[in-house]
């Protein structure tokens, strides 16, 4: 489905490296989830991926074509799609707006709203308003992801979709990425997350620490390596470095 | 009544007609009165001094329209035109202007319209005003209305002034005066592009105990064109006042937005804010995720800013 090819990313005209020299593959119909600390680079991976950031060195493919210079537009026409870690605020522009221009077509009122109930959102209450910030963190982020479901892309990357949603939400949630997969065939999913529940939904695991892989393997061998351990908690070894000195 | 279509666009634009509308109307067009009715609740008659006509609205008239839509066809034409609306106590009503100009010569087409409107007690009044010029002509479009608006105790007045299209210049002037308990809500949306200049200027008194009056614009300019927003909330009792100018600027567009306060009571409690800015590009980013382009994600953002 993606194959990236040592991918770098560097800001401040090169002098930090965000995303080191990284090469990953994602397979038809699998589900990976990319886990570890913060500010290991997992949303800078997931904008390239989407191209909201171009990379500074290496290539993207996407089924076999190289979009390393295609625009943001070109990649989502060709079934990349990407729910933000944070959720973008309009005004005047209402969910219904959004969900309408995702499934890029004129969805009734009634189909829109499925896209609502699949995360947990009395639909009726939330279609006509307007995406800004009278909604609340986790509303914004359910309406994302229904958003983005509403595009039935080939690939679709959640940048910590958990964040922010209730417990029972949650169950749900999970629930409707299992069933993602099933929708359309050899569709492949992303999810950056924290959640030891989204990991264990995972065919791969990928960890991403200081902008490199540190580890990358079938779910079922990394897991039990991964709870319980530092990895995938976020590590404070610079500060603490600082204040010792 | 015979429109030609050019007149029925204009009609469709800035007050949604497509026939006569129901009750009172009094429909203008190049200068000239072409239909007008009275309601048994509201009558319309031509004023004898100037141009114009005097709408008056009953005592306790409720769930009724007054439609008084004004367009000009003919390239050159200058009018100034004076409406007043008389609305009597405890009456609930809704007024729809708004003129549209399409002017296909080479001459400027100007239209001044005076409103005042005497607001009375207890009374609930919706004003809708659409501006909208179209026509390919070098002659411009012009439109200098003033409003006036007097409101007496616990009247409720909510105007939505509108003018997204092909308006070249324009002077937007409102005054309003609250008495005890009044109330007013203004709610503006402006879009200018090409060459226009437009300036919008409110001044809102609260002159009685617990008026207030919240004044929001939300404005685009883009390509050359300028705006310039002026708001002044005067506080002269106790009373709640705010103000709001929000704007969208694009290509080489200019905005001037100048609010302002002036406080005469202690207990006058007032605000305003403005931004100017352009569009976040976070917002472009996340419409081309959904597929869109860069200027369709644009126009999307618009419209709904300006909705
Ligand atoms: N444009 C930029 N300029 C400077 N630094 C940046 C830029 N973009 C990202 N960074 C830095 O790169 C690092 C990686 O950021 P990124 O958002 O990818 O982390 P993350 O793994 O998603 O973290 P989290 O788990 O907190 O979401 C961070 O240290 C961040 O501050
Ligand atoms: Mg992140």
């Amino acid at each position: 489905m993606l194959k990236i090819e040592n991918l770098s990313f560097n800001v401040n005209s090169g002098e930090k490296e965000i995303i080191k020299n990284i090469s990953l593959e994602i397979p038809d119909g699998k589900l990976i989830v990319v886990t570890g600390p913060n500010g290991g680079g997992k949303s800078t991976l997931a904008k390239l991926i989407a191209g909201l950031e171009k990379p500074s060195e290496g290539k993207i493919f996407f089924k076999g074509e190289d979009i390393t210079d295609m625009s943001i537009t070109d990649r989502a026409k060709l079934g990349i799609a990407f729910a933000f870690q944070q959720p973008v605020k309009f005004k005047g522009i209402r969910v219904i707006d959004l969900i309408r221009l995702s499934a890029g077509k004129e969805l009734s009122i009634a189909e829109a709203c499925e896209y609502l109930s699949l995360v947990g959102l009395c639909a009726r209450e939330y279609i006509d308003r307007e995406v800004n910030s009278s909604l609340s963190g986790g509303e914004l982020k359910r309406i994302e992801i229904a958003i983005v479901l509403a595009r039935k892309s080939l690939l679709t990357v959640f940048d910590e979709p958990e964040a922010g949603i209730d417990l029972w939400s949650f169950s749900n949630l999970i629930d409707v990425f299992r069933q993602q997969r099933e929708e359309i065939k050899d569709r492949s999913i992303l999810i950056i997350s924290h959640q030891e529940r989204i990991l264990n939904i995972a065919d791969e695991i990928v960890v991403l620490n200081n902008g490199e892989i540190e580890k990358h393997g079938k779910k079922d061998e990394l897991l039990p390596e991964l709870i319980g351990t530092s990895a995938a908690v976020a590590k404070c070894k610079g500060i603490k470095k600082e204040l010792d000195d | 009544m015979k429109l030609d279509k050019i007149q029925q666009y204009l009609l469709k634009e800035i007050a949604d007609l497509t026939d006569v509308p129901a009750g009172a109307y009094n429909i203008r067009s190049n200068s000239q009165s072409i239909g007008r009715q009275s309601s048994a609740n509201i009558t319309i008659t031509p004023k004898t001094d100037v141009s114009g006509i005097d709408i008056r609205i009953k005592d306790g008239t409720k769930n009724e329209s007054v439609h008084i839509p004004v367009v000009m066809t003919e390239s050159g034409l200058k009018e100034e035109v004076y409406n007043d609306f008389y609305v009597g106590d405890n009456a609930d009503v809704e007024i729809v202007a708004g003129c549209g100009i399409d002017n296909c010569g080479n001459h400027d087409s100007e239209h001044d319209g005076i409103h005042r409107f005497f607001v009375g007690k207890n009374s609930k009044v919706k004003y809708v005003e659409k501006h909208f010029g179209s026509g390919e002509g070098s002659g411009k479009r012009i439109l200098n209305p003033v409003t006036e608006v007097y409101m007496e105790e616990n009247s409720f007045v909510e105007m939505e002034m509108v003018q997204i299209k092909g308006v070249d210049d324009t002077v937007r002037t409102t005054i309003a005066e609250l008495k005890e308990g009044a109330s007013l809500v203004v709610r503006e949306r402006l879009m200018t592009h090409n060459e226009q200049k437009a300036y919008s200027i409110y001044t809102v008194s609260l002159n009685g105990k617990n008026s207030t009056a919240d004044v929001v614009s939300r404005a685009v300019a883009r390509d050359n064109s300028y705006q310039k927003f002026e708001a002044k909330i005067v506080g002269n009792a106790e009373c709640k006042g705010h103000t709001e100018c929000d704007s969208i600027i694009m290509d080489n567009g200019q905005i001037l937005a100048v609010p302002a306060l002036e406080a005469n009571n202690v207990d006058a409690s007032l605000v305003h804010e403005a931004a100017i800015g352009k569009i976040a590009g976070e917002q472009i980013d996340k419409l081309m995720t959904l597929g869109l382009t860069e200027a369709e994600a644009e126009q999307e953002i618009i419209n709904g800013f300006l909705r």
